[in-house]
């Protein structure tokens, strides 16, 4: 049973570390990142990524190690220990000062993603003139573009189902809203997710560094469909997006004329 | 019913061997010795078998869950299909997301909890302190007779129209108040409700009557820092659901209120819920959905601690036993477990980083919950320590005791990156979460139990469980715990939700579904091979060998009662002389040293 249990419990932290390692040929890892912080919060999970696995290891070893050594028959007496004051207090101290260092680390960049005093200033978009607004509601995604006064009311609003369509490398705010119960907004690619909670206007964050689709993705139990909330956000240069507004216009603009004109 | 010489024991004030004698006369009708009894050995095992029914239970959901994530939309074998008969054996999206969350509830509120606190609580507690029974016998059966009701109401559940609860075992509103939000939101959230605040009052009295009886009820010479960590873990675990529970119980409350007389706690103005207007759903206006994120989790976080502290009681008590060894730093041990319990009551925001909360305050909550790593960093160092250069006895309770060391580990590593913010506004509610408490709640604390019940399995029936059978029971166990849980690591890194009735509706989860083939797989293995257990246990419970009274040759207090023990539990006069786990001393020949041993040279502390 001694080399059993050996094997079994060294096969932990050597199974464990190879999954790791081979995970990301496979797939099995981050989708890309394409936003500009996306980066930065992969990094402080690379950082905590080696930090927690050297724990792993190095205490996994010395369990199996321990048992392999000290599984075996012995008639004598085991060491009569109770502690040790020194060791405690330096396995105390070390990890308080990794753990504090790991926490400290975090702060700027949760700050830089989450605070509204850090949201980008200086684009197009700001939290006081956003780009939209993003509702969610049982299994839909509503995007409203404000008319060309900033208006979010009235019939010349751009109301899109499931599809965000947004400028690239411009930061882009806009305020996230519920409906009925509570959503989340998931875009894996950009590391990004804000709960949508009914009753509160949240302001969000994000800036796309590459052009393309991404799964829009609602991360929180909104009910039996919640599974295909799917919605895509689409990222295209400035000069397309741009294009593509005006033309959303253009064609409300041309509905509405229509229809009044049918009024008539 | 009762022979003249019978009586009460008053508040443990008999001596114990008065109540020997009496208890030979002492004759119960079956009733009151088996069903209705004050006797905390028998509500302990009652509540041990209710635990362990509805750990299959459990597991029965969960395997009609892996099967989902599996093969999407297919039809089940018979053995899981027969949950859905309506729909063809082939579960439904609505039926999805009541598996999901009553598989949780019962996890937590009907397997975990009572198995540590009720089961083990029971028993251990009077045995370890050297009791004769726990201070308030009648409370304590009324303890185990709520969670009648309680169980009666998390199944009602199913048989109600629009079927169980469906807003998950967390029960954020709106979802889980309005009506027309969710068809599990008709009755049967009103149903979880109440089984919530039926398990809530069982707790309460067992943590009332678990803090009297260690504070007043110890044997002479019993002083604090003599005691088993099973009972400081067990009386810690006490003390957070005297301070925590309360808040629950409010919050259900108010719930319920929400839900029956439309009060607007936790629901806001305007709501357009499935295109029935405000006016419908009853929005009384003005309420927060968040509010009640905060008093959930200020339960629920310490309520995670609840289900792990006793289990690293035991896991300790187990290992220094079977490794012959004192605990190394027992007052560490015990400082971290308090250390544990009071951060545990500051760290509840780490749940709602995403929610919308002031991202100040998650600041805040970072640093609490990232320094809560570090005493269970130490606990990890105080076992590895009392390892090293031990004598260990491959007994199955030493392997599931160290088996849960090494998935702690696990466990509480990956806690380190949800409790960083930034790294968490990824991978909230990703497979990662499921996977880090899945480490913690079942590779951790099942695994104790487990092991407890391997190791105390002698004292509660007076037989041994099959050792063999165990050992087959570990290794496979052990195996397919981590080929379940381990790659949902990866799988969280790569992005999947949980609670998604079909990952695959998203193309960024499409290339998951092999690798989720796997975890299920294992799973139905792990599932299967609980039967090792299951046949050793009856086996064992009718035919096991027969052994006296310290098969382990263990020196806690328990060991010196008859096993079983009979009403009033020690048949001598006990007094403490030393701590719990002095095994190898060199002051007596044999490698263990009962704590109730006195010694003619000097004693040791
Ligand atoms: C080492 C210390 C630990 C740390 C730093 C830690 C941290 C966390 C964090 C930050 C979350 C929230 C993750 C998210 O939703 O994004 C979480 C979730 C959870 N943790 Fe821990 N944890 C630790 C230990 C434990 C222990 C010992 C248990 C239980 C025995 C536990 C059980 C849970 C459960 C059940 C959840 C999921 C709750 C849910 O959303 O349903 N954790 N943990
Ligand atoms: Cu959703
Ligand atoms: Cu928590």
């Amino acid at each position: 049973m001694r080399l059993i249990a050996t094997l079994l419990f060294l096969l932990v932290p050597i199974l464990g570390v190879w999954t790791f390692w081979i995970a990301p040929e496979h797939g099995w890892w981050f989708p890309k990142s394409v936003s500009s912080y996306g980066a930065d919060i992969d990094r402080l999970f690379y950082i905590i990524l080696w930090m927690v696995g050297i724990t792993f290891v190095a205490t996994e070893v010395i369990l199996a190690w321990c048992i392999f050594r000290y599984g075996r028959k012995d008639p004598s007496k085991a060491a009569f220990t109770h502690g040790n004051h020194t060791l405690e207090m330096v396995w105390t101290a070390v990890p308080a000062v990794l753990l504090l260092f790991i926490a400290f680390s975090q702060m700027k960049v949760w700050a830089d993603v989450k605070f509204g005093d850090s949201f980008p200033k200086d684009g197009r978009f700001t939290i006081d003139e956003p780009i939209g607004e993003v509702w969610a509601s049982q299994f839909d995604w509503r995007v409203r573009y404000p008319d060309e006064d900033g208006n979010l009311e009235g019939a010349d609003v751009i109301e899109k189902a499931f599809e965000f369509t947004v400028p690239l490398g411009e930061p882009v705010v806009f305020n996230l809203r519920s409906r009925d119960v509570l959503h989340s907004f998931f875009v894996p690619n950009f590391r990004l997710k804000q709960d949508a909670v009914p009753g509160m206007v949240i302001p969000v964050w994000f800036q796309a560094d590459e052009p393309g689709e991404y799964d829009l993705i609602c991360a929180e139990l909104c009910g039996w469909g919640h599974y295909k909330m799917a919605g895509r956000v689409r990222v295209l240069p400035a000069d397309e997006y741009d294009a593509w507004l005006a033309a959303e216009r253009e064609a409300l603009y041309a509905n509405g004329t229509e229809e009044l004109e049918e009024d008539e | 019913m009762s022979s003249p010489t019978t009586r009460e024991l008053p508040l443990g004030i008999d001596d114990p061997g008065t109540v020997h004698v009496t208890h030979e006369h002492h004759e119960l009708g079956f009733i009151r010795k088996y069903i209705f009894s004050t006797d905390h050995k028998v509500i302990g095992i009652q509540f041990m078998f209710t635990g362990l029914l509805f750990l299959v239970l459990g597991g029965l959901m969960a395997m009609a869950i892996r099967w989902q994530l599996a093969w999407p939309w297919t039809e089940m074998p018979a053995v899981l299909g027969f949950l859905f008969p309506e729909t063809g054996r082939v579960v439904s999206p609505e039926a999805y997301t009541m598996l999901f969350t009553m598989h949780g509830t019962i996890m937590i509120f009907f397997v975990i909890i009572p198995l540590l606190t009720g089961a083990y609580g029971n028993f251990l507690i009077p045995l370890q302190t050297g009791a004769p029974d726990m201070a308030f016998p009648k409370l304590n059966m009324l303890g185990y007779w709520f969670m009648v009701p309680a169980a009666f109401c998390a199944i009602a559940g199913f048989f109600t129209e629009g079927g169980a609860a469906a807003a998950g075992w967390t029960a954020y509103p709106p979802l889980s108040t309005i009506e027309s939000a969710a068809p599990g939101s008709l009755s049967g959230q009103t149903w979880w409700l109440l089984a919530l605040t039926f398990v809530g009052v069982s707790s309460m009295m067992g943590a009332v009557n678990y803090v009297t009886t260690i504070v007043k009820m110890r044997a002479p010479g019993m002083t604090l820092m003599r005691m088993p960590l099973s009972i400081w873990g067990l009386f810690i675990a006490a003390l957070l659901q005297l301070f925590a529970l309360p808040v629950l119980t409010a919050a259900s409350i108010m719930q319920l209120l929400d839900r029956t007389l439309h009060t607007g706690f936790f629901t806001p103005t305007n709501l357009i819920v499935n295109n029935v207007g405000a006016e419908t759903v009853g929005a009384a206006a003005g309420g927060q959905p968040l509010l009640w994120q905060h008093l959930f989790w200020f339960y629920s976080h310490p309520a995670v601690y609840i289900m792990v502290v006793p289990a690293m009681g035991f896991a300790s008590d187990i290992i220094a036993t079977h490794a012959r060894k004192p605990i190394f730093g027992y007052k560490p041990m015990v400082y971290s477990m308090a250390g544990i319990a009071g951060l545990g009551f500051i760290v509840w925001g780490h749940h709602m980083f995403t929610s919308g909360m002031n991202p100040m305050v998650g600041m805040t909550f970072m640093v609490s919950t990232i320094m809560i790593a570090l005493p269970s960093a130490v606990k990890v160092f105080n076992w590895l320590g009392t390892l090293w250069d031990s004598r260990i006895r491959f007994t199955t309770p030493m392997l599931f005791a160290l088996g849960f060391v090494s998935m702690f580990i696990i466990g509480g590593l990956s806690g380190i990156w949800m409790a960083s913010t930034p790294v968490d506004i990824y991978i909230h509610d990703t497979y990662i979460v499921v996977s880090h408490f899945h480490y913690v709640v079942f590779a951790g604390s099942v695994f104790a139990i487990f092991a407890a019940i391997y190791h105390w399995f002698p004292k509660m029936f007076g037989r041994v469980m099959n050792e063999t059978l165990g050992k087959f029971h570990f290794v496979g166990t052990f195996i397919f715990t981590n080929c379940v849980f381990y790659m949902m690591h990866q799988i969280g890194i790569a992005g999947l939700m949980r609670r998604t009735a079909d990952p695959y509706s998203y193309e960024t989860y499409q290339h998951l579904q092999p690798l989720n083939e796997v975890i299920s797989i294992s799973a139905f293995l792990l599932f299967a091979w609980q039967a090792f257990f299951v046949v050793n246990f009856f086996h064992s419970l009718f035919f096991g060998k027969r052994v006296g009274r310290n098969p382990w040759n263990a020196s806690s207090l328990e060991w010196d009662a008859p096993s079983p023990p009979g009403h009033g539990n020690f048949d001598k006069e006990l007094t403490v002389y030393r701590g719990p786990y002095e095994y190898g001393s060199p002051e007596v020949e044999e490698d263990f040293l009962p704590q109730t041993r006195k010694l003619e040279t000097k004693q040791t502390v």
